[in-house]
């Protein structure tokens, strides 16, 4: 859609981003504390953490609003650290969309081409152009003013895209908008990334966001990077318990290590037996003893006399209905914390008697090792 | 059930006393409210412009006023060459005051609000100074700067660059407009502040990363969105300053007599009410039009810088 060439899927995938131990301190307090990453070119790469994690400091950083106290950012081979924000091949989505509230919708996308003198017929073509690629088309005229909170998020998303950046920058660009829109928009964004082909750099602490429209992943915490891997990756091989709780629930289980070979570790649980599972690079070992991790919808109800291959009984102590899935809270004789167990509701999950037995189905590699 | 909870329940039989609906209503509230300042406003402002308005329709024989209708007042005001003379001579002279104070203090102002960082009550407060000591003192002091033998003057003269004192600095139209721009700075600069501070900053980070530079992002973003604040600066300083007389009176000499000289010595020496009013109103007229006509192109150049 965009007059620039689509990057080569075949071709070997080029750094756009650089991002080498980049530290923000104020005072004795560090925003960002030795980040280092590289963004492929044509990816879409989110930053994902709580807030106070530093992602909108690093994004801020990569758009020129704030330098590195030490450390190195290059975009498209170039250095940066330096270069004001008006040089840099970067655009940028706000979070408060800061759509010009004197300008109407034309005005605002046209604002960063008037200074490339286009001519007229050029400038306005462009902004049709990316009007129609966000569907506000036929909306030029309006006023900031009278614009919903979608269309505003649109036109900043224009604004940035008619400018053709290398690098679009998006600072938790949905948060303000309602579940229902927010949806649409993340599958809308992802779409439009794959039709430009622009390096994206997403902001959110939403890790739902972040899962359903990456190709990859940084998790950060305290600033610093905790993980840097694809949404599945991620979210199934959680590097450390932090990672795994702040996407999506995680059950830990207790056990001993009775045997570790170079790529594997099988651990003794109280309550699942032995597991053998892969040995990630750093991992809980306190005094012998470490703890895996299960996902609650990788726990399945057993229902009347069927059986599987490895289960675990226990006693349900509380229900929760949240529609399409219902919650539950199961106690298992011998296990510290009660597990946390998510069940579609197609087979009745939701009539399961609270202090009913029940029996939970799980596969073997589900239970993963992570760093403490 | 259904009903129940629909239906607002009588809440009057449980015995707390309510006020009649008339006083619960927000508008009555409002007017409540602002009664005493609009009494206020029309017993001091607009009965004496009626007083003013009716007087400049009548004519004066010694101390008795003639009540007979008559526009022999307006015809003087705007045909005599004396009249006319003062009327644009105020005009220009609040024009200009008013341009000067505004371009002095948007800088100011603009300080405070991008760089006043936590000491921004500081800066506000240390523009007031000024305004502990009187009006007519402050006019006075530029009398000792500006004067003959006045600061200014043997500044000049210590430096070399003139070798007798300058009489061109005092008792003109420039040491009225010297003074008054001076006087109302403090008055342009809090609205320009105010509108300043309410530019959203993240506007002006949106403008560079779109490709701007400082100067082009103040021109197309800070400039436009803080023209309400000039517009009110212009205003606030042009309407007061044509009808000052103190300040040509003490610093202007002949050549800065203004309008509003005239029309006191018509209400004083020359006792001819109804011909100062007739001053008054022209005056009050013209200056109207032409704060409108500033408002109007003050926003057509806004217009334009985008």
């Amino acid at each position: 859609m965009l007059d620039r060439p689509m990057p080569d899927r075949h071709a070997p995938e080029r750094t756009m981003i650089e991002i080498r131990s980049v530290t923000r301190s104020y005072g004795a307090f560090k925003a960002l504390d030795d980040c280092s990453l590289a963004i492929r070119e044509g990816e879409f790469f989110s930053l994902l953490g709580p807030s106070g994690c530093g992602k909108t400091t690093l994004l801020r950083m990569i758009a020129g609003f704030d330098n590195p106290t030490s450390g190195t950012i290059a975009v498209g081979g170039q250095e940066m650290v330096g270069v004001p924000a008006n040089r840099r091949p970067t655009n940028m989505v706000f979070q408060s969309y800061a759509i010009f509230p004197h300008l109407n919708v034309e005005q605002n996308v046209a604002y960063g081409l008037k200074r490339l003198k286009l001519g007229p017929a050029e400038e306005k073509r462009r902004v049709d152009e990316v009007l129609a690629m966000v569907s506000l088309n036929g909306l030029g005229k309006r006023g900031a003013h009278e614009l919903s909170g979608g269309q505003r998020q649109r036109v900043a998303l224009a604004r940035a895209l008619v400018m053709r950046p290398k690098v679009l920058l998006l600072d938790e660009p949905l948060s303000a908008l309602d579940k229902k829109l927010r949806e649409q928009m993340q599958v809308e964004l992802r779409r439009l990334q794959q039709a430009v082909g622009i390096t994206f750099i997403l902001v959110t602490h939403d890790q739902y966001e972040a899962l359903a429209m990456s190709d990859r992943i940084a998790v950060m915490f305290g600033g610093r990077i905790a993980q840097i891997a694809s949404p599945k990756e991620i979210y199934q091989r959680p590097v450390n318990r932090q990672v795994a709780d702040f996407l999506g629930g995680m059950n830990f289980v207790k056990g001993e290590i009775v045997e570790e070979d170079g790529s594997s570790i099988t651990v003794d649980t109280l309550g699942f037996g032995r597991i053998t599972t892969e040995k990630p690079k750093v991992f809980d070992r306190s005094g012998g003893g470490t703890t895996l991790g299960i996902r609650p919808e990788r726990l399945r109800v057993l229902w009347d006399s069927a059986t599987a291959k490895h289960e675990v009984s226990g006693t349900v102590v509380e229900r929760h209905y949240f529609g399409e899935i219902t919650h539950l809270i199961v106690e298992i004789p011998g296990l510290e914390k009660p597990l946390s167990v998510t069940e579609t509701n197609d087979f009745g999950a939701d009539d399961i008697p609270v202090g009913a037995p029940i029996r939970l189905a799980y596969d073997r590699d589900a239970l993963v090792a992570m760093a403490e | 059930m259904t009903a129940a909870a629909e239906g607002s329940p009588p809440l009057a039989s449980d015995g707390i006393p309510r006020r009649p609906p008339l006083l619960q209503s927000e508008s009555v509230q409002g007017l409540a409210l602002i009664s005493p300042t609009f009494l206020y406003a029309l017993i001091l402002l607009l009965l004496p412009i009626l007083v003013v308005f009716a007087h400049s329709f009548w004519t004066q024989n010694y101390l008795t006023i003639d009540h007979t209708f008559t526009l022999q007042n307006y015809r003087a005001a705007l045909t005599e060459p004396i009249y006319l003379d003062l009327l644009w001579r105020s005009l220009f002279v609040s024009l200009l005051v008013s341009l000067f104070t505004v371009v002095l203090a948007y800088p100011i102002a603009y300080f405070i609000s991008f760089h006043g960082g936590r000491h921004k009550g500081l800066w506000l407060f240390l523009i007031t100074i000024p305004f502990w000591t009187s009006y007519l003192l402050r006019v006075m002091s530029w009398k000792v700067i500006l004067g003959y033998n006045g600061v200014l003057n043997s500044g000049l003269m210590g430096l070399g660059l003139i070798s007798e004192p300058s009489t061109a600095l005092l008792y003109n139209t420039s040491a009225v407009v010297i003074t008054l721009t001076h006087a109302w700075a403090a008055f342009a600069i809090l609205p320009i502040f105010v509108s300043l501070e309410k530019v959203d900053r993240t506007l002006i980070e949106a403008a560079k990363d779109l490709g701007d530079g400082q100067l082009r992002s103040f021109l197309r973003v800070t400039l436009p969105l803080s023209t309400p604040g000039v517009i009110s600066a212009l205003l606030i300083v042009m309407i007061p300053t044509v009808g000052d007389y103190v300040t040509p009176k003490l610093v202007g000499g002949k050549d800065g007599v203004m309008i509003a000289n005239a029309i006191q010595a018509q209400f004083g020496k020359a006792a001819n009410w109804p011909l100062g009013a007739a001053l008054s109103v022209t005056t009050m007229v013209v200056v109207s039009l032409m704060a409108g006509a500033v408002v109007f192109l003050v926003r057509a150049v806004a217009r334009l810088a985008r």
